[in-house]
């Protein structure tokens, strides 16, 4: 073996992830492949992209101040930090969230849920993670909606979030909920989580500390990415250019 | 065992408000004298396509290097590596990009060029991840760790098929012609 071709690798995360195969959630009936190979991660796995600022307009994070007027709604500041398993700190790495509007309904074509667009909001927010791996979004409280999956189906108050960590075993699609939502019981998609301490890990909890007076509250939202099983150069990691 | 790991979520149908990019399907742009097209289908288990999703796509220069700092033989420069496109009406996805060089694999031996193909949309609990070969690395995709792990029939269903302008690979979610996804 060749020592200087050596890689990192990423721990596994066990029973953490949603099966794909959940019929409950019906999408999942046509789409979910049969079976996954487990293969070794190789540098295709490690590796990922490492997007900076070039991504990220100065308005991007904050979703109420991309129209000219201000959304309807309940203001709100969603935050939180991104790490991984170990509590490091992913730094300077994309997040990507969307949402409906207050109302339940997204700016996108298929969205045929009778309630109202609002012409203040689109739904769309980016922003980098600090150096401590805090990132922060200003938006509005998305309300919850219909859809056809089951009988009276309505899905849970969410916000879409997409993470890149470091490396493409890292990429994260989630959604993050809140807190005391009484529709929890009956939504196939946060269920598909298995493990109650797990699922409990998507709702975000209700922060007063940065709840601004007068203004708007405040909802944190940490987000754990699976961490590497070693760490050889992490130093080298603090310059990582924009691509 | 725990870890604290977030729960993956599925990007439900209307990722595309959350994740267009303009730029996001190339790869590299026009100048790049060697640039390909790679393209195909996205079908479910019925032969439907997928049209509410996305491909993302990842992988190594000509010389084979990445641009992150942990490639073993250190980060390629002024390349992104990362594609993402989002599936039309008809299931198809198209990045502009180059053909990518062999890589070490990170355990001494060699992969043959291969580009790391992820689909995310309504109905995956979790992205899913297959690779895209080269009809034309034959010999290398024939001693290529990964392959060497697939029943040759299934190799074959990574393998692209040329096209005027590149490569083409279409991916079947289900079925007796199911694209192999990797869990790593």
């Amino acid at each position: 073996m060749n020592r200087s071709l050596e890689i990192p690798t990423y721990r596994p995360v066990g029973s953490v992830h949603p099966p794909l195969d959940h019929p409950p959630y019906r999408s999942t009936s046509t789409r979910r492949p049969d079976r996954l190979d487990a293969m070794p991660q190789t540098t295709t796995e490690v590796t990922g992209p490492l997007l900076g600022e070039g991504r990220v307009g100065s308005q991007d994070h904050d979703l109420t101040a991309q129209h000219p007027g201000e959304p309807l709604g309940e203001r709100i500041i969603v935050h939180g930090r991104v790490l991984e398993d170990d509590g490091r700190p992913v730094r300077n790495t994309l997040v990507e969230v969307w949402q409906a509007n207050s109302a339940g309904r997204y700016r996108h074509d298929r969205d045929r849920h009778p309630a109202p667009l609002d012409p203040n909001f689109t739904g769309v927010g980016r922003c980098l993670t600090d150096d401590e791996g805090r990132y922060r979004f200003i938006t509005v409280r998305p309300g919850a909606y219909p859809w056809g999956n089951h009988g009276n189906a309505w899905r849970p108050a969410h916000i879409h979030f997409s993470l890149f960590g470091r490396a493409f075993t890292q990429r994260l699609i989630t959604q993050m909920y809140f807190p005391g939502d009484p529709l929890f019981w009956q939504d196939p998609i946060f269920n598909s989580v298995r493990d109650p301490d797990a699922r409990n890990r998507m709702i975000s909890s209700f922060d007063l500390s940065e709840t601004v007076p007068e203004w708007a509250l405040a909802f944190r939202f940490d987000i754990v990415l699976r961490g590497r099983a070693t760490t050889p150069f992490e130093d080298d990691h603090d310059d990582e250019e924009d691509t | 065992m725990t870890s604290g790991v977030t729960p993956s979520q599925t990007a439900g149908p209307y990722v595309a408000i959350g994740l267009e990019w303009p730029d996001g399907p190339h790869v590299v742009d026009e100048a790049a004298a060697d640039a390909i097209w790679l393209r195909g289908r996205v079908l479910d288990g019925e032969g439907q396509p997928i049209d509410d999703g996305y491909v993302e796509t990842w992988q190594a220069d000509r010389e084979g290097r990445y641009p992150h700092p942990d490639d073993p033989r250190g980060a390629a420069s002024g390349f992104r590596g990362f594609g993402r496109v989002r599936l039309n009406d008809d299931g198809q996805w198209a990045v502009r990009t180059i053909k990518p060089g062999a890589s070490p694999s990170g355990d001494g031996r060699w992969q043959a060029p291969h580009v790391a193909v992820a689909v995310l949309a309504r109905g995956l609990l979790q992205r899913v991840v297959t690779r895209l070969y080269f009809p034309d690395e034959s010999e290398a995709n024939a001693s290529d760790p990964v392959l060497a792990r697939l029943a040759p029939d299934e190799r074959e269903r990574l393998v692209a098929q040329r096209e005027p302008e590149g490569y083409r690979l279409d991916l079947h979610l289900q079925g007796p012609r199911a694209t192999i996804f990797f869990d790593f």
